[in-house]
């Protein structure tokens, strides 16, 4: 029966007791995002100590002190030039597209209220792969080509699935369509890869499973650039999500300007995939990872949830290619590869829970 | 405080037509009509989902799609059927929801949003749901953590679309004694759908029938649920006699000779 609680103009009174596990507070929120980022930075310490040769961490960080001082390096030149020249760029490349690969993933699941969404799955990340590989055969010689076009093949893979999956119910549906747009895309691109003969494309199938080992400095900077825009535009709009996620119809009634925040998140997903696939190649399951992982651990609110994944996205990536990298040394897998090992199971796994 | 003024509407066909009906602060209004009369539509328009093709719903002097979203959020709620969930929400969580349009779009829920909405859980007697996930609630319980994600919207108006579908009789009961409580004590207007006559009986101050999209009654609700006209409605004999405690009409089904 009702209790006598008043919904009166003074809440103030008779204020009843709540259960902190019930909502995001800010303590947990600033907790939980101090807690990656330690982590996150010391997985980066370990990931420059490892490899073929070993640097000791203590080695790095005198030498890292050095850097920002601007003091002269105490490392050999040999290890100055594996863990500063080699080394570092690949781990900022690992980082920024584990960042932006999640954060894609945290806004397809929210706005399409489905936790299997993830650009690799619903064939965003194949429309990417698609725009730069043809910027690699057709406009090698424009600048930028590659991410613009690699963004443009992911807006328009989203806007198809969005057709395809919008107002269904069922959320293996949604993924249905995904995997036949992903199967359709990559049939383009074997056409396309098998019938050029371009030295570019020779390593075209390794680049399609990820491969972080091209991490350049204009590369580097468009993916940081992407992941910054992405997450500001993301967490401005984290409230508005938690409200999409539940239904449009509600978020609409509880005064969300859905078609507007649709548009830019969806818009916003695309770039952060199209960035990150023209930078390190169709890396899977990501997106679909860690969003989940982050939910599990400290719950649904996209305020902690969004910048929670970029942080643990960059940290699953920076792992996996670091097993990529030292598993079999000096053999390198694609860390796409790794991140598919770890993400298909976890898929499997939400698709029988979903059912 | 709101006018529905000569509404008209269409999909592929006429689904409303020339619809005028007003809800006055403090009152309660039942919405009677059969299976597919357009009485979901007319709440989508009196809510500014849907776009009238003519006429308009006017809240408060203002047609409310010329209103910003969060501006209608503040004083109009919208209680529906809840849709499934599939991320860990706790009802906490779906309740703060209804406190978007009254926060800043940045930032934690402050203490007062949790506060207005942990007050609104205790008054649909949802308030020990409050940390538990949305999803593993049963259907009625779900529907009133819904119910309190509109009270913590604090709205002037209250629309309800079959608020009582998948709920036990002692809760159908609870929500609208809440929901006349409540139009009472905060001069709140409220428009309900069912098809439950007599809850709409008992607690409607006017009741407004609806078939094939055509208004076919409208006013007090002791001049309007009369055994001709909800027979009439229904296209089945009804029977109307008094409830012994309130002397409101109560309706059943006659007996087919």
């Amino acid at each position: 029966m009702m209790r006598q609680a008043e919904i009166t103009g003074n809440p103030m009174s008779d204020a009843p007791a709540v259960n902190t596990r019930g909502y995001l507070t800010r303590r947990r929120a600033v907790f939980v995002i101090a807690m990656l980022g330690i982590v996150l930075v010391l997985a980066c310490v370990v990931a420059l100590a490892l490899g073929s040769e070993y640097v000791a961490p203590n080695e790095i960080l005198v030498g890292l002190w050095a850097k920002l001082t601007g003091a002269a390096s105490p490392l050999s030149p040999e290890h100055e030039v594996i863990t500063f020249g080699l080394r570092l760029p690949r781990i900022a490349l690992a980082l920024g597209v584990g960042a932006t690969l999640a954060l894609a993933g945290a806004a397809f699941q929210a706005l399409l209220r489905n936790p299997l969404a993830d650009p690799y799955v619903l064939g965003v990340s194949g429309g990417a792969a698609l725009g730069s590989i043809v910027a690699l055969m057709f406009f090698s010689q424009v600048a930028f080509a590659r991410p613009l076009l690699g963004f443009a093949g992911a807006v328009a893979a989203t806007f198809v699935i969005y057709l395809f999956g919008r107002r269904e119910d069922d959320p293996a549906r949604l993924i249905l369509a995904g995997v036949i747009t992903a199967t359709f895309l990559s049939s383009i691109i074997a056409v396309l890869t098998s019938v050029a003969e371009n030295v570019k494309l020779r390593n075209i199938t390794y680049w399609l499973l990820g491969d972080l080992s091209s991490g350049n400095t204009q590369g580097i900077v468009f993916i940081a650039v992407a992941t910054l825009i992405g997450a500001v535009v993301l967490v401005t709009q984290a409230r508005a999500l938690n409200l999409m996620m539940v239904g449009e119809r509600d978020a609409f009634a509880l005064g969300v300007e859905t078609a507007r925040v649709r548009w830019l998140v969806f818009i916003t997903a695309s770039l952060l995939t199209g960035a990150a696939v023209s930078a390190g190649g169709a890396i899977g399951y990501v997106g679909l990872t860690v969003p989940h992982l982050v939910r599990l651990a400290s719950g649904a609110d996209n305020r902690l949830v969004i910048p929670a994944s970029s942080l643990a996205g960059a940290l699953l990536v920076l792992i996996a290619d670091t097993i990529a990298r030292t598993a079999f040394a000096p053999r390198e897998l694609p860390t796409g590869a790794i991140t598919a090992l770890i993400g298909a199971p976890v898929f499997v796994y939400l698709l029988l829970k979903s059912r | 405080m709101l006018e529905l003024s000569d509404i008209s509407f269409s999909y592929e066909r006429e689904v409303l037509s020339g619809i005028t009906l007003e809800v006055r602060a403090g009152e309660v209004v039942a919405l009677l009509g059969p299976n597919g009369a357009g009485k979901s539509t007319l709440m989508g328009i009196a809510s500014g989902m849907l776009k009238a093709r003519r006429g308009e719903a006017i809240f408060d002097g203002q047609a409310i799609t010329s209103l910003a979203r969060r501006e209608v959020a503040r004083h109009v709620a919208l209680v529906a059927q809840a849709g499934e969930v599939r991320f860990p929400l706790t009802a906490l969580e779906y309740v703060l929801a209804g406190r978007f349009a009254h926060a800043n779009v940045l930032g934690f829920d402050s203490p007062q949003d949790v506060r207005v909405a942990m007050v609104s859980l205790e008054a649909t007697d949802a308030a020990q749901f409050a940390a538990r996930r949305f999803n593993e609630l049963s259907s009625g319980e779900r529907q009133r953590v819904v119910l309190a994600r509109a009270l913590a919207q604090e709205p002037k108006l209250l629309l309800l679309d079959e608020p009582t579908a998948s709920l036990d009789i002692a809760h159908q009961v609870d929500l609208l004694r809440l929901v006349r409580r409540l139009a009472g004590e905060r001069q709140m207007g409220a428009l309900f759908v069912t098809h439950e006559i007599n809850l709409a009986a008992e607690f409607a101050d006017r009741v407004a029938l609806i078939k094939g999209g055509r208004l076919l009654a409208c006013g007090d609700t002791p001049e309007v649920m009369t055994a001709e006209l909800l027979s009439e409605l229904f296209e089945t004999p009804l029977l109307v006699d008094a409830h012994p405690q309130s002397g409101r009409p109560r309706v059943t089904f006659a007996r087919t000779p």
